[in-house]
């Protein structure tokens, strides 16, 4: 057990303050935002729900929030096996890890825009690698032209740019297994699979958390990649969340139900996190094997 | 480890970095080309190799600005970051105290919070304190996604460090500040080089707060970028340089880190 020590809150007092300044005081704002109707800068009216009321009707944003459902989950369905997968096929030392390392790495250091533009150029049939590869393979292929297509192409994207985060995260927990518990592994006559699901998955619990939860919560505000890509089109086809509230805030300036909407994606993200940490919590702690190494 | 198995592996990983490597391959080799050979022809290494594109960036002020703009406000941003997330991720490794779980989940929403739904208000917020079109502006403003991070990678370094070593310098003596410099935060040096890195990456590549809080003094490339593509139809080839030139600062910063984060995550949370 931690011991009790009230004192400790002056040690995490600078990044209650930090965090404050630039996250609770905005969202003040959008809080008042989301009650009012702002008419011109000093004209205002209480509105009370009625932007809450309108943001939850909007057909739109349902199909925009099922698209983004869809997404995350396809993301996490394909980054995690994929990472887990990488992780366990990279050289554990010498120069190849080091090479190797910093190659699967690259892709996150990156700036958003760039992946956008990189794919951009990548996939068109005129100029593209990709795109003249199935051109020439004879696949009917457009991102800029086909729903499906284009949905692919953000996934495969993402899947490109995040993999890595998820990789290079379970490959740190691989490195941390003894070299001891593969010799007795060894010992013990077990099987590749039992390896894998006794002693290196639990070990890789914790940064496994890690990597849901932060390709979960990135995936469901990706906004930059699609929107240099595909501009959210072709139609609605790639229009997520954030570019969805993009387009309500700056496009058309309704400030109202913009921030109503902020407040609801805000704590939709929040709900399902919660749910996700939690159960992630208890799935480490409900397993046994798992539980007995930390 | 048996032969097949190696072969296999070793096979996966290929076709993975296969897959990672061509976009960018083909992004170099496109800015060595000259914007008529990419549109006219598709060739795979540059037929007329020209550093033409790179030499705009490089004299050009509206350019090369942006790369210094954009190390600025990520140098301060990691800087902040990593202070104020020390002596918490402290606190919350160490200590139990009323509320300590709560703050550290309230940490994490913030880190899930869209930016989006920051625009508005951190442009209201830093106009009214004149700090729009700063460095400052930026760095602070990515404080909200780097601080719960840094304070969340650097606990799970420090709870990797047994606490009889705290006791000990306790006995022997140590005031908090001497300890904390001297004894834990070399144990803890891969850890703070970790979450250096992820602030890092998170700050380089963040567009859309960037790009709102700066006009003119502070623009980062970023958003250089973007102008550039919409003026005067695509400018494919200097885009190409441009965008090969961002990924460089990032494969220098993986470099210096790569021992830290085979090594160092293991004393993470792991």
């Amino acid at each position: 057990m931690k011991p009790i020590n009230q004192k400790a809150w002056w040690l995490v007092l600078p990044v209650f303050i930090c965090v404050a300044f630039s996250a609770v005081l905005p969202l003040m704002t959008v809080v008042n935002y989301s009650v009012q109707d702002i008419i011109s800068p000093d004209r205002r009216v209480f509105v009370g729900t009625e932007w809450f009321a309108a943001v939850m009707r909007d057909e739109e944003l349902h199909s925009a929030l099922w698209r983004q459902l869809t997404f995350s989950l396809a993301v996490l369905a394909v980054e995690i096996p994929l990472g887990i997968a990488l992780a366990l096929s990279m050289p554990a030392r010498g120069w190849q890890a080091s090479a190797a390392l910093v190659l699967v790495a690259l892709s996150l250091l990156i700036p958003w825009n760039v992946v956008g533009t990189i794919w951009q150029i990548y996939g068109r049939a005129d100029i593209g690698l990709l795109g003249a590869a199935l051109a020439w393979l004879g696949v009917d292929y457009s991102y800029t032209g086909d729903a499906t297509d284009a949905w692919i192409t953000v996934l495969v994207m993402d899947v490109w740019h995040w993999t890595p985060l998820v990789a290079l995260l379970c490959y740190a927990g691989l490195r941390s297994i003894p070299d001891a518990y593969y010799q007795a592994a060894r010992i013990d006559g077990a099987s590749r699979f039992a390896v894998f699901r006794y002693i290196q998955l639990p070990k890789m619990r914790g940064v496994l958390m890690i990597a849901v939860l932060l390709r979960f919560m990135d995936s469901f505000m990706i906004y930059t990649e699609p929107f240099v890509l595909t501009g959210g089109g072709p139609g609605n086809a790639t229009t997520f969340l954030s570019q969805y509230l993009t387009q309500k805030a700056v496009g058309q300036f309704d400030l109202g139900p913009a921030a109503a909407f902020s407040l609801i994606y805000f704590l939709i993200i929040l709900l399902l996190c919660f749910i996700l940490y939690n159960w992630m919590q208890r799935v480490g702690t409900a397993d046994p094997e798992g539980a007995s190494h930390e | 480890m048996n032969e097949a198995r190696f072969r296999w592996r070793t096979l996966f990983l290929i076709a993975y970095l296969l897959f990672a490597l061509l976009p960018i391959y083909w992004m170099v080799n496109m800015s060595f080309k000259t914007n008529q050979e990419i549109l006219a022809s598709f060739t795979l290494l540059p037929q007329q190799f020209t550093w033409a594109n790179y030499a705009t960036i490089f004299t050009d002020a509206s350019w090369y600005s942006g790369y210094i703009n954009s190390l600025i406000y990520v140098a301060i941003n990691m800087a902040i970051s990593i202070t104020v997330a020390l002596p918490a991720a402290y606190a919350f490794s160490r200590y139990s105290f009323i509320g300590d779980k709560h703050v550290f989940f309230w940490l994490l929403t913030n880190r899930m919070t869209p930016p989006a739904v920051f625009l508005l208000p951190f442009f209201q917020l830093y106009t009214t304190l004149g700090l729009m079109d700063t460095h400052i502006a930026v760095a602070l403003a990515h404080l909200v996604f780097n601080v719960p991070l840094a304070v969340w990678i650097l606990e799970g370094f420090m709870s990797g460090i047994p606490r009889e070593i705290d006791e000990t310098a306790y006995i022997d003596g140590y005031s908090f500040p001497r300890f904390f410099l001297t004894i834990f935060l070399p144990l803890i040096k891969s850890g703070v080089g970790v979450a250096a890195f992820f602030c890092f990456m998170f700050s380089w590549v963040e567009l859309l707060l960037a790009r709102t809080l700066t006009s003119v003094d502070a623009k980062p490339i970023v958003s250089v970028m973007t102008r550039t593509v919409s003026a005067s139809g695509m400018d494919w080839a200097v885009l190409a340089a441009a965008g090969t030139l961002t990924i460089l600062p990032g494969a220098v910063v993986i470099w210096f880190v790569r021992h830290y984060i085979a090594k160092g995550f293991a004393m993470g949370r792991v």
